[in-house]
């Protein structure tokens, strides 16, 4: 008995200084997330503009705007094309790429370094370089294409309303792989060296083990690191924003977003857009969470 | 067989180049693209002609690029400063403190790196402008605490549960407060991991720019990134892509340095951080 209560004092004891450890980092969580959160959640159902001034309870009316503008949704449209398309290239690449770096060679972490510093820099700079070398009149990307024939005249990759989305992807694509390839290269070195010895010595075709050995074994960590990169896709803001503005035909939610709340000044309707975002986010979470939940509670065979 | 091994070589150095050649060439570009002036920049070439660097002195005396740097710095470190001293605390009490409620908070810091940025814009705007730090630095250091504090939690959680407890409970059995253990013991053990979570934390907040372009106004607060997405020529149509470029290339070279020296431990955390996240 008495050492009973002793443990409950000494747990509950325990249990407040870890409270104490904590406190700061949580303080600054719900300034720094929580609180935004809520708010922005709140302002979505209200008519307040950026300029401040009495704000008036609407209900569902921000939403129920959003949902016969047709911009909010070529903006859904926009945001899950570029987040399938984006994706599905950067982790075949992806796995491309870590393959290469998965062989010894000399130089390996001097090429590793190279490859890494796309994703290192800001993206508002990629978008620069790249709407540079994409321009319509002087970009080079024009000069090589009609160099070698495959256009006939220049193209303006970023301003023609068919090209944006193909040009923001690229360069999604040429950002973001290095991420998914360092994701896929910690999957490819829990593949145990000696399978590859012996398809080696056995004269497996490369092509052939890759698909019946090595990517099965890294399947369920890509798929973990396709999902996150997905859910990070869909809230693309900073190179659309830059490589190609406003344009109607690249803009996503965030982009959208946040041109009602800063540019047209409605608070309440941008913020509406905004808890949409983060609702379906948070869905696509739930339900990747329900179903690896089912999955892992499956008797195994 | 040797032949087969020599054109699998081959093939795979084919294929390394064109990857480098791919991931290099858009700097190698912007720094051809920098180095010229004036009408030379509109005829595209793989060398530059007769290179000069007035579009580096032109970015500085044009606008306050040198403030802009000054700003992105000092935001990165305090930025970097109160994360690693935030989730370090907070790390200590997940990693070796049972208690109730621990899940709850790791899966909620874990909710909270999920967060859209814009899906806390407004609110964060107007928590800004409340506390008075609209336009200033310190306003975006407190809206980075998102995008940075989740993830150091996770990680230096994670290091810290793998220290021994014997090493803690011979401390403990000393007399030893918590808060030395913290900091004489545990903290230099972990010390790679405050290296790895520091240098992800400085890459985001040097780089962020949805809160900066947001939370800022005047030229005199802004950090590169919007420094860089604002530079604007005489007409819309004329953007300066000379002193563009060049900004582009100043402030890529920190950052490959840092790529450079650390590359092993930004990996490390990079794919600790995704799979234990």
């Amino acid at each position: 008995m008495g050492s009973d209560r002793g443990q409950t004092l000494r747990a509950s004891c325990q249990a407040a200084t870890a409270w104490r450890f904590l406190a700061p980092a949580l303080v600054a969580l719900i300034l720094a997330g929580g609180w935004p959160l809520i708010r922005t959640v709140w302002l979505s159902l209200t008519d307040a503009q950026l300029a401040g001034g009495v704000i008036a309870f609407v209900g569902l009316e921000n939403y129920r705007w959003l949902l016969t503008d047709p911009d909010w949704w070529q903006a859904v449209l926009n945001t899950l094309v570029f987040a399938t398309i984006s994706v599905a290239l950067e982790t075949v690449l992806g796995v491309i790429l870590a393959l290469i770096l998965d062989a010894s060679f000399r130089g390996r972490s001097l090429v590793r370094a190279a490859i890494i510093l796309p994703w290192a820099i800001p993206t508002v700079v990629s978008a620069k370089i790249w709407a540079w070398m994409l321009h319509d009149q002087f970009g080079i990307m024009n000069r090589v294409l009609l160099g070698i024939g495959a256009i006939d005249r220049p193209l303006a990759w970023t301003a023609d309303p068919d090209l944006a989305m193909a040009a923001v992807i690229a360069v999604d694509v040429w950002k973001t792989t290095p991420f998914m390839a360092l994701l896929a290269l910690a999957a490819l070195q829990l593949v145990p060296r000696h399978c590859y010895e012996a398809a080696w010595l056995d004269g497996v075709p490369p092509l052939r083990f890759f698909f019946k050995v090595t990517l099965p074994l890294i399947a369920p960590a890509l798929a973990v690191a396709a999902l996150f990169r997905f859910l990070d896709a869909l809230r693309v803001f900073d190179l659309i924003y830059v490589l190609t503005s406003n344009s109607r035909s690249t803009a996503t939610i965030a982009v959208y977003a946040r041109q009602q709340m800063m540019e047209f000044r409605d608070l309440g309707y941008g913020s509406a857009a905004a808890s949409l975002l983060f609702a379906i986010v948070t869905g696509a979470t739930v339900l990747y969470l329900l179903v690896s939940y089912v999955r892992a509670r499956e008797p195994r065979q | 067989m040797i032949v087969r091994r020599i054109m699998v070589r081959v093939g795979f150095l084919l294929l390394l180049a064109g990857f480098l050649v791919y991931a290099i060439f858009p700097f190698y570009y912007a720094l051809v693209s920098s180095l010229q002036g004036g009408s030379e920049l509109f005829s595209p070439t793989y060398l530059p002609s007769a290179p000069d660097i007035d579009n580096y002195v032109a970015v500085f005396r044009e606008q306050p690029f040198g403030r802009s740097i000054l700003n992105s710095f000092i935001v990165a470190v305090g930025t970097v400063g109160v994360t690693l001293m935030l989730a370090a605390l907070a790390a200590y009490a997940l990693g070796r403190i049972r208690f109730r409620g621990r899940q709850g908070v790791l899966l909620a810091t874990l909710a909270i790196s999920m967060f859209p940025q814009v899906a806390v814009l407004s609110g964060m705007f107007e928590l800004i402008r409340t506390l008075g730090l609209y336009d200033a630095l310190p306003g975006l250091m407190l809206s980075y605490l998102i995008l940075t504090l989740p993830f150091s939690i996770w990680v230096l959680t994670a290091f810290m549960r793998e220290v021994p407890g014997e090493i803690e409970e011979a401390a403990l059995l000393d007399g030893a407060s918590r808060w030395t253990i913290l900091t004489r013991i545990l903290l230099p053990l972990v010390a790679p991991a405050l290296v790895t979570t520091g240098l992800l934390a400085l890459i985001i907040a040097w780089n962020e720019f949805l809160f900066a372009l947001t939370f800022t106004l005047s030229a005199e607060t802004r950090t590169v990134p919007v420094a860089i997405a604002l530079i604007s020529g005489a007409t819309q149509h004329e953007l300066p892509w000379g002193i563009i470029m060049a900004a582009s290339i100043i402030v890529t070279i920190p950052l490959a340095a840092i790529v450079l020296l650390f590359q092993g431990r930004i990996v490390s955390g990079l794919t600790s951080g995704a799979i234990k996240g």
